[in-house]
């Protein structure tokens, strides 16, 4: 399946990474090789086989509804500077 | 022979046998460090002296005491550093979590800490894991011990690289056959669950586990059994008992069943390696193994769906980094969306991107039956394959890689590189796999990669232990030649 | 509205916090109201490497909520990441169920009219809820910043998508106070719409009557209350209507409602902007449910609503009217047994309930759980009434007052003065009184007037201060008129 500039540019936007000219070439150009090695598979007959979506038959792993100590404040907001009133401040939301 | 040349099982002897101090060996080994790490580059992070030592000296007061310790106590080890460690800056030598400290430890981590392991430090690899060379970490490029003009191979080449040039007995790891095949020292990808993942910063969920690089085959049982077994807090950890894997080498091999995959043997490598290996398994035949050639027909569509599941996953996985509770974060942006973006774009480094770039495509509407649902659905055809394998055969038995270490700077940018064609396999299978050394071409290690059924490490363990004990290659040390820039 | 030319279609997507302990797939505290972001780990921060694991109390409330909604229960269900942006959600992504939901198929009956209707239920499916945002400014609009409390994030929901069937707003407001009601019944869920643990979004498309295509669907989200979730659709339909007939055409898009102003405003989101890429989340793990498992579950479902009505009825007698409208709440059902349990007549305390207190409740916007008149309170007032220490009248002031302080009935009457005059000489002296200032009055009476004599009872109540014993009043006055 060809790939365009204009999916590689959709799919960085659902992504969150800004590409430059240059990166959006490179990519659409990468991400076509890989697409190619792909391909092989495409063509593999599937039908009436099962994905393994987990590697181990394991189910029902659940636990009990019982509460745990949460975070103390200070390793809460360790690692930012962004902290107003026992919050972490972010830019204005569009 | 030095103290930090040492094995786990060697130097333990002598801990309890108090002819050495845990202290002693942990400044040897610091030493060795210091003595090496500028060339090597194995190393993110370096834990203070005073520190380390501290640790060591519990673990002698212990056995002063006369208390027993276990058979990692007062080894001094390193982590690779996508494994979560409390208070200590853990990178995934991104620059996204370049300044990153968790508030808890990975499961393994906890495990280490109760076998008094001596932590020593973290070691460098690739971005989030994603790479096959260690050089898309943020930091530095880590040098091959054996020629520091070669990469030490990837992701977990830190780790890899740390082991072989002696400045840990071990490390802990994820992603770890071809960089150990590439650096001459043993390192064990486990069944999937049988380590937990708690803490384990992958850049995938279904594909990675963590495991031992070792000296050689007795320890990477040990620091196994230590690290193996059932975790609450991992959905996906399995439960049951762990063996004494220790317990299972016996070096006998007789009349076991070893299949060669006909498919892993093509025209795809050097020559030299098929070499090493088809004496290796020649060597195993000998101490009285059944060798067999055998078919993995899904072979060739595997590296397809790795890279698929692998992408997917990472585009998913990484979605979490995006500057508002911790990690890298542009300052001085407008909004919110321009938070995500400019953090995320200069977060992460080029392969990291294009790798979240690639999942993104193949979920994305219209994209995600053609491609990651096919890829799950290959994943079972091949997983079906060793299946049918393992009803005939005990062990599989193929090259780790299909060369050894390659020149810095050569396949950064070979997207599809083909390191990965024979560890990627027991990843999407989710079976068991060991990289041991089995010879030097051209003056580099070449590893021999042994497969197992689910759960049968302990099989694994016991045919390796075999032929390094028995197979007449002994246990091989690095150089620490060439320019190393 | 009621236009007959054209056909409303609604479909309701409520969102219900679970009454856990614990969060869906971490151990932090679900309670509400902590200070920010002091029910937090690492998992629920989105930290790396932290994995999910399942609550199995967020699989038994869905199993039970499921089967109070007459839905079949699947055998096999999985989680799926759903993947977006959004400061309140910190891993990117939300575990939630894509195609292989908890429960499907199920129904409830609302009445509308006198008639009962079915509504049905498409699917209900477990997820974790988001994290509050707080703005720094008035709104999200015009603030400069926002501040994150990841308190709620992970929060267990189930989210419960009934089928397109409801026909009108009044239906819609039908619908969400029968599924609040058994849903409370099921204690799955406070339902606490004031804090959010019941949130409402309605899919709304108007149609020309009989025709085979669909409306444009307009999604409109944060219907928050009863009221919010009518006044909307009101307007909503109205103004699709407005369009057909003007030939406007209409957008296919996301509303807010603005309760200030009335009216639904369009959140201009970009709908091609998301591209949610739902996948199995592979840190999950199925969840098979055997049939044992479901029958355990159905064997400790407790009363619900339509038989709590009945038994109402048959019970204690009452209306269908009554009984209907004192379980739709459980809460109020339960207050009403209470009651009744120290004061066996039912009709009686159901008049009370249905009155007085159903009144002062909403006219407070008070939850009957919140109340401060306690049942023994209420029965202390009636038994009052019963032995004339104060009139049915006065009795009315003793429950504005209770209602407001919470002090007990005896008190309220002792401190105010309020106990019923019964002294036949000082009720006479009054009646004395009333006769002689109001000749024209009793002119009438003894003329025929009958009416007349309510007149003259109303001024000797209003004499006494409303504390004379009425019936005492009107033989007073009859026997001297004679």
């Amino acid at each position: 399946m060809a790939v365009t500039i204009k999916d590689v540019e959709k799919t960085a936007f659902l992504a969150r990474i800004d590409l430059s000219e240059e990166e959006k070439n490179k990519f659409t150009e990468e991400i076509k090789i890989i697409l190619d090695h792909v391909e092989n598979f495409v063509d593999l007959n599937t039908e009436n086989i099962p994905p393994t979506i987990n590697i181990l038959p394991l189910y029902n792993v659940m636990r009990d509804d019982i509460t745990r100590p949460s975070l103390d404040k200070n390793a809460v907001f360790q690692n930012t500077s962004h902290e107003e009133d026992g919050m972490f401040k972010v830019p204005k939301i569009l | 022979m030095s103290l930090y040349e040492k094995t786990i099982h060697e130097l333990h002897g002598m801990l309890i046998k108090k002819e050495i101090s845990a202290e002693e060996l942990t400044k040897d080994v610091l030493a060795r460090m210091d003595q090496v790490e500028d060339k090597v580059k194995s190393f993110v992070f370096r834990e203070e002296k005073e520190k380390a030592i501290a640790q060591a000296k519990g673990v002698d007061e212990k056995i002063s005491r006369g208390e027993k310790v276990g058979p990692l106590a007062g080894i001094p080890m390193a982590y690779n550093d996508n494994i979560c460690t409390k208070g200590i800056r853990t990178t995934c030598s991104s620059k996204m979590l370049a300044d990153f400290v968790p508030p808890y430890d990975a499961f393994v981590a906890e495990k280490i800490g109760e076998a008094q392991s001596v932590f020593i430090g973290k070691t460098n690899m690739d971005e989030f894991g994603i790479g096959s060379s260690t050089e898309s970490s943020f930091f530095y490029p880590t040098r091959n011990p054996w020629n520091l003009n070669l990469v030490p191979g990837g992701s977990g080449g830190g780790a890899a690289a740390a082991v072989a040039a002696d400045e840990a007995v071990f490390a802990l790891g994820s992603d770890i056959l071809n960089p150990a095949a590439f650096c001459g020292v043993v390192a064990m990808k486990p069944t999937y669950g049988r380590v937990s993942r708690y803490g384990l910063a992958g850049s995938t969920s279904s594909l990675e586990q963590v495991g031992p690089v070792t000296k050689d085959v007795t320890d990477c049982a040990l620091v196994l059994g230590a690290i193996a077994g059932h975790d609450p807090k991992d959905s996906t950890s399995a439960p049951g008992d762990v063996p004494r894997y220790d317990e299972f080498l016996t070096g006998d091999i007789k009349g076991m069943h070893i299949g060669i995959p006909k498919e892993y043997f093509g025209n795809e490598f050097d020559p030299e390696v098929k070499d090493a290996v088809l004496s290796a398994v020649k060597k195993m035949e000998e101490l009285g193994a059944h060798v067999d050639e055998v078919s993995l027909p899904h072979t060739p569509y595997v590296m397809s769906a790795y890279h698929v599941i692998a992408a997917a996953e990472a585009s998913s996985v990484l979605a979490r980094y995006e500057g508002v509770r911790y990690g890298y974060r542009r300052e001085d942006v407008p909004d919110i969306e321009a938070l995500y973006r400019t953090t995320r774009t200069e977060g992460f480094g080029p392969a990291v991107k294009r790798r979240i770039i690639l999942g993104t495509y193949f979920l994305s509407s219209g994209q995600i039956d053609v491609y990651y649902k096919k890829a799950l659905q290959t994943r079972t055809l091949v997983k079906e394959d060793f299946d049918r394998a393992f009803e005939k055969y005990d062990l599989l038995v193929s090259p780790t890689c299909p060369g050894t270490a390659f020149p810095l700077g050569t396949q950064a940018d070979d997207i599809l590189n083909g390191t990965g064609l024979y560890t990627v396999p027991p990843c999407v299978a989710g079976i068991p796999a060991i990289s041991l050394p089995c010879g030097l071409v051209q003056g580099l290690p070449v590893g021999l990669q042994i497969m197992g059924p689910a759960f049968a490490e302990e099989k694994i363990l016991n045919a390796a232990f075999a032929y390094q004990q028995r197979g007449g290659f002994p246990r091989i040390k690095p150089s620490l030649s060439g320019e190393g820039k | 509205m009621t236009d007959s030319k054209y056909e409303v279609v609604i479909g309701l997507e409520v969102h219900t916090e679970l009454k856990t302990n614990t969060k869906i797939f971490c151990s932090c505290s679900t309670e509400f109201g902590g200070e920010p972001n002091t029910h937090v780990c690492p998992g629920c921060l989105g930290m790396p490497g932290v994995l999910p694991v399942l609550n199995k109390r967020v699989v038994d409330f869905a199993i039970m909520a499921g089967l109070a909604l007459n839905c079949q229960i699947a055998e096999f269900s999985k989680f799926d990441r759903k993947h977006y942006f959004y400061p309140d959600l910190p891993t990117s992504y939300q575990i939630s169920q894509f195609d292989q939901p908890i429960c499907k198929n199920g129904y409830l009956e609302i009445d509308i009219n006198g008639e009962q209707k079915r509504i049905g239920i498409n699917r209900i499916h477990m997820e974790e809820d988001a994290s509050k945002l707080v703005h720094g400014g008035a709104s999200i609009a015009t603030s400069s910043y926002s501040l994150v409390d990841y308190n709620r994030g992970g929060v267990p929901l189930l989210e419960i998508v009934s089928e397109p069937d409801i026909r009108s707003p009044e239906e819609a407001r039908a619908y969400l106070e029968k599924l609040k009601s058994i849903l409370e019944y099921t204690e799955v869920s406070d339902c606490k719409m004031q804090e959010g643990s019941l949130r409402c979004d309605a899919n709304v498309s108007v149609m020309p009557k009989g025709s085979k295509e669909f409306g444009t669907r307009v999604e409109i989200k944060n219907l928050n209350s009863f009221r919010a979730l009518k006044k909307a659709l009101e307007y909503e339909v109205m103004r699709h209507i407005q369009a057909l007939e003007e030939g406007e055409p209409l957008i296919q898009e996301t509303r807010t409602w603005d309760e200030n102003k009335g009216i639904t405003l369009s959140m201009r989101t970009k709908e091609e902007a998301h591209d949610y890429r739902y996948f199995p989340d592979p840190d999950l793990v199925p969840v098979i449910i055997s049939r044992e498992w479901v029958e355990e579950i159905r064997r400790n479902l407790p009363e619900l609503p339509q038989a709590r009505k009945e038994r109402f009825m048959r019970e204690y007698g009452l209306p269908a009217y009554d009984a209907s409208i004192i379980t739709s709440s459980k809460a109020l059902a339960e207050y009403f047994d209470a009651c009744v349990a120290l004061y066996p007549e039912a009709k009686t305390v159901s008049n009370w309930l249905m009155g007085d207190l159903i009144r002062s409740l909403n006219a407070e916007d008070q939850d009957i759980r919140d109340c401060r008149i306690r049942p023994e309170m209420l029965v202390e007032m009636l038994r009052l009434i019963d032995n004339k220490t104060i009139s049915g009248k006065i009795a009315k002031t003793v429950f504005e007052e209770m209602f407001q302080s919470g002090k007990k009935p005896a008190d309220i009457v002792k401190e105010k003065g309020l106990v019923q005059i019964t002294d036949q000489g000082e009720i006479e002296a009054m009646v004395d009184q009333v006769i002689e200032a109001n000749p024209k009055s009793v002119e009438d009476f003894k003329s025929g007037k009958e009416k007349a004599i309510g007149f003259l009872v109303g001024q000797v109540m209003k004499l006494s201060k409303g504390k004379a014993n009425p019936n005492m009043v009107n033989e007073l006055l009859r026997k001297k008129l004679k």
